[in-house]
C-alpha cells in the first residue's frame, strides 16, 4: 500500500466516519435518556437523505447555493416532523412497558417507514450531487479529494461534537436531560416534566439522524435499503463505544470509518464485515463498550 | 402437563385438519402452509429464548446456518435427502448456537440482544462478500431433495413436504413443551424473575441459559433448512438483521406466553403477508407494522393470550 492509496483511504474514512457519528450519536443520546434502542433510526437518516434530495432538485435552478439551507431544511423538518409525531404519539404509550415491546415498536414503525419511503420516492436511484459540486477539490498530500467531504462533513461532525456538548453541561435545558438520564424520580420531585425531557431528546436524535442522510446525499446515489444498512452501522458504533456515550461515539465512528475505508483498499471482502467484527470484539471484551462505565450488578 | 394436553391436542387437530384440507382450496396454499411451519420451528426458539426474558435480535443467523448447510451439500456434494438436510440443519445451528452461546450467556438484555445481532451480521456479511463459496448476494439455488429415498414431481415433493414439515413442527412443539415443563425449563424462566436467587441455589444461570440457547438455535437450524428446501433456494438475506426481527415480531404477534404463539403467530403474518402483497403488492409491509403496533398495544400477550383468557375464564366460571 503506498502513501497515495492510504491517503486516500484516510480521508474516505474520516469523511465516513462524519456522517456515521451524525447518526450514531443521535441513537446513543436517545438510549442513554430514554432506555429505548430505536430501530427507526435508520428511517429518519434515509428521509433526510430523500428530502434533501428533493428539496435540492426543487431549488437547485433558481440558484445552485440554495442547497446548502436545504439540507438543513430537510434534516431539520424531517427530524421534528417525524420525531414529533412518533414520541409523541407512539413511543410515549408504551414507556414502563416490556423492553422487548419498546424495540419491537420501533421495528413496526421501521417496517411502516420504510415502506412509505418506497412509495414516496420510489425506488430507482436518485442522484442530487449538487452541493458536493459546488465546493471546489483540495489536493491533501499528493490526493485529490472533494472540500465537501474532507472539510464540510468532519467539521459539521466536530461542531456538533462541541455544540452538544456544551448544550449538555452548560445549558439548563441541557442539565435538565442529564437529570432526567441520572435519577428520574428525584428529577420529578424537583419539577421536570421527564415528558418533555423525552420529547426534546428524541427530536434531537432525530435531528440528527436526519443531518446524517441530508449530508451524505449528495455523496451517493440514494436507494431503498441506505436506512436499512445505516442502523446497525450506527448502532454498531454506538454500541462499540458504550451506549448513551457522547464522546466515545465519535472515536468509535473515526476508528470504524477508517476500518472499513483501509479494508476498502486491502480487503474489498471484508468492508462490509469490519464494523461487525470490530462490534463483536469490543462487546466481548468490554460489553459496557470502550467508553461506558461498567454496571455493578444488582442483588 | 394435564392442563395443557387439551390445548396441544386441539391445536394439533386443528392444525392438522389445515394441513389436509386448506390444500384443497388452491394449490398455492401448501407453499404458503409449508413456509408458516417452518418459520413456525423458529420462532418456537425465540420464545424459548423469551422466557428466560432474553430477546434475540440475531436469531437469523441460525437459520441461514441451517439453510446454507443445505446449499452447500447440493452445491458440493450433490443431491441429498430431506432427512439428511434436516439433520445438517439441525447440527449447524446447534453447533454455531454452542459456540455463539458461550460467548452471549455471558450477557442479559440489552448486550445479549446487541451481541447476538453482531454475530449475526458477521455471518450476514461473510455470507454476502465471499462470492467465490456463496455466489454473494444471489444466493445459491438448492434442487429438489428425494425425501426418504424417494423422489417426487415438483407437486408430489410440495405436498411431501407440507406433511413432514407439519410432522417436525408438531414434534418441535411437543419437545419444546415438555422443555419447558422440565426442571432445566422452569430454571431457565427463572433466569426472567430472580436470576440471583437462581445462584443462590447452587445452579449456573449461565449453563441454564447456554441450554435454552443451543436448543433455540437447534430449532432455527432446522427451520432453516426446511426453509431452504421449500424456497429451493438461500440467500444472504436469510441471516440479515430484518429477519431477526421478523422472527421476534412473529413470537410477540403470535404471544411467547405459549409455544403454541410461534404457529399462530407464523399463520397470521405469512397469511396477512401473502394476501396482502397480492391486492396491495405495494403496501404490505405497512400493513404488518400496523398490525405489529395493534397487536403491542392492544394486546400484548400475543394471539395466543386471546386464548389462554378464555380458557382461564371457562374454568374459574
Amino acid at each position: 500500500m503506498n502513501l497515495s492509496i492510504a491517503v486516500l483511504a484516510a480521508l474516505d474514512g474520516v469523511s465516513y466516519a462524519a456522517l456515521v457519528f451524525l447518526v450514531s450519536v443521535g441513537l446513543s443520546l436517545i438510549f442513554g435518556v430514554m432506555r429505548i434502542v430505536n430501530v427507526a433510526h435508520g428511517s429518519l437518516y434515509a428521509y433526510g437523505a430523500y428530502a434533501a434530495a428533493t428539496i435540492g432538485i426543487a431549488v437547485a435552478p433558481i440558484s445552485p447555493w440554495l442547497t446548502y439551507p436545504g439540507l438543513l431544511l430537510a434534516a431539520i423538518g424531517i427530524g421534528v416532523v417525524i420525531g414529533g409525531l412518533l414520541e409523541r404519539f407512539l413511543l410515549r404509550l408504551v414507556y414502563g412497558k416490556d423492553e422487548a415491546l419498546q424495540l419491537l415498536i420501533t421495528f413496526a414503525v421501521f417496517m411502516i417507514l420504510d415502506n412509505l419511503q418506497r412509495l414516496i420516492w420510489g425506488v430507482q436511484p436518485i442522484f442530487a450531487a449538487v452541493p458536493l459540486q459546488l465546493l471546489p477539490n483540495i489536493t491533501v498530500l499528493g490526493v485529490g479529494y472533494t472540500s465537501y467531504q474532507t472539510l464540510l462533513l468532519p467539521g459539521v461532525a466536530i461542531l456538533t461534537l462541541v455544540g452538544l456538548r456544551y448544550f449538555l453541561r452548560h445549558t439548563l435545558s441541557g442539565a435538565v436531560i442529564l437529570a432526567v438520564t441520572e435519577d428520574r424520580e428525584a428529577a420529578t420531585a424537583v419539577g421536570i416534566d421527564p415528558q418533555r425531557v423525552f420529547l426534546t431528546t428524541f427530536i434531537l436524535g432525530a435531528i440528527l439522524s436526519a443531518l446524517g442522510g441530508a449530508l451524505a446525499s449528495p455523496t451517493t446515489s440514494l436507494l431503498p435499503g441506505i436506512g436499512t444498512d445505516m442502523i446497525v452501522l450506527s448502532f454498531a458504533v454506538a454500541a462499540t463505544a458504550g451506549l448513551g456515550q457522547i464522546e466515545g461515539a465519535a472515536v468509535a465512528a473515526v476508528m470504524i470509518g477508517l476500518a472499513r475505508a483501509f479494508a476498502i483498499y486491502t480487503y474489498p471482502e471484508f468492508e462490509v464485515l469490519m464494523p461487525y467484527l470490530i462490534m463483536v470484539l469490543v462487546l466481548l471484551l468490554r460489553p459496557q463498550g470502550l467508553f461506558g462505565a461498567a454496571r455493578v450488578r444488582r442483588i | 402437563m394435564a392442563r395443557r394436553l387439551p390445548l396441544l391436542l386441539v391445536a394439533g387437530l386443528v392444525g392438522l385438519a389445515a394441513v389436509v384440507l386448506l390444500p384443497l382450496l388452491s394449490h398455492s396454499l401448501v407453499t404458503l402452509l409449508s413456509l408458516v411451519l417452518a418459520k413456525g420451528i423458529v420462532v418456537l426458539g425465540i420464545i424459548v429464548l423469551l422466557q428466560a426474558g432474553q430477546v434475540s435480535f440475531g436469531h437469523a443467523m441460525f437459520f441461514a446456518a441451517g439453510a446454507y448447510a443445505v446449499a452447500f451439500y447440493g452445491r458440493y456434494v450433490g443431491t441429498g435427502d430431506i432427512l439428511l438436510y434436516l439433520v445438517f440443519g439441525a447440527v449447524s445451528g446447534g453447533v454455531l448456537g454452542l459456540v455463539v452461546g458461550l460467548f452471549v450467556v455471558r450477557y442479559r438484555e440489552i448486550f445479549f440482544g446487541m451481541l447476538n445481532l453482531a454475530f449475526s451480521m458477521v455471518l450476514w456479511s461473510l455470507l454476502e462478500k465471499m462470492f467465490h463459496y456463496t455466489n454473494g448476494a444471489d444466493g445459491i439455488r438448492v434442487a429438489r431433495p428425494t425425501i426418504a429415498g424417494m423422489s417426487f414431481t415438483p407437486e408430489g415433493f410440495s405436498y411431501v413436504l407440507l406433511y413432514l414439515s407439519f410432522a417436525i413442527a408438531l414434534a418441535a412443539l411437543f419437545a419444546v413443551q415438555r422443555y419447558l415443563d422440565s426442571p432445566l425449563g422452569h430454571m431457565l424462566r427463572a433466569i426472567k424473575s430472580n436470576e440471583t436467587r437462581l445462584e443462590y441455589l447452587g445452579v449456573s444461570a449461565r449453563r441454564v441459559l447456554l441450554a435454552g440457547y443451543v436448543i433455540s438455535a437447534v430449532l432455527g437450524g432446522i427451520g432453516g433448512s426446511l426453509v431452504a428446501a421449500i424456497q429451493q433456494i438461500a440467500t444472504p438475506e436469510f441471516a440479515y438483521w430484518t429477519k431477526s426481527g421478523e422472527f421476534v415480531f412473529i413470537a410477540i404477534l403470535g404471544g411467547a406466553g405459549h409455544a403454541l404463539g410461534a404457529f399462530a403467530g407464523a399463520a397470521v403474518f405469512e397469511f396477512v403477508r401473502f394476501y396482502a402483497s397480492a391486492q396491495l403488492a405495494d403496501a404490505w409491509q405497512m400493513i404488518l407494522g400496523g398490525v405489529l403496533i395493534a397487536i403491542i398495544l392492544l394486546a400484548p400477550a400475543g394471539l395466543i393470550g386471546f386464548i389462554g383468557r378464555r380458557d382461564r375464564a371457562a374454568r374459574s366460571g
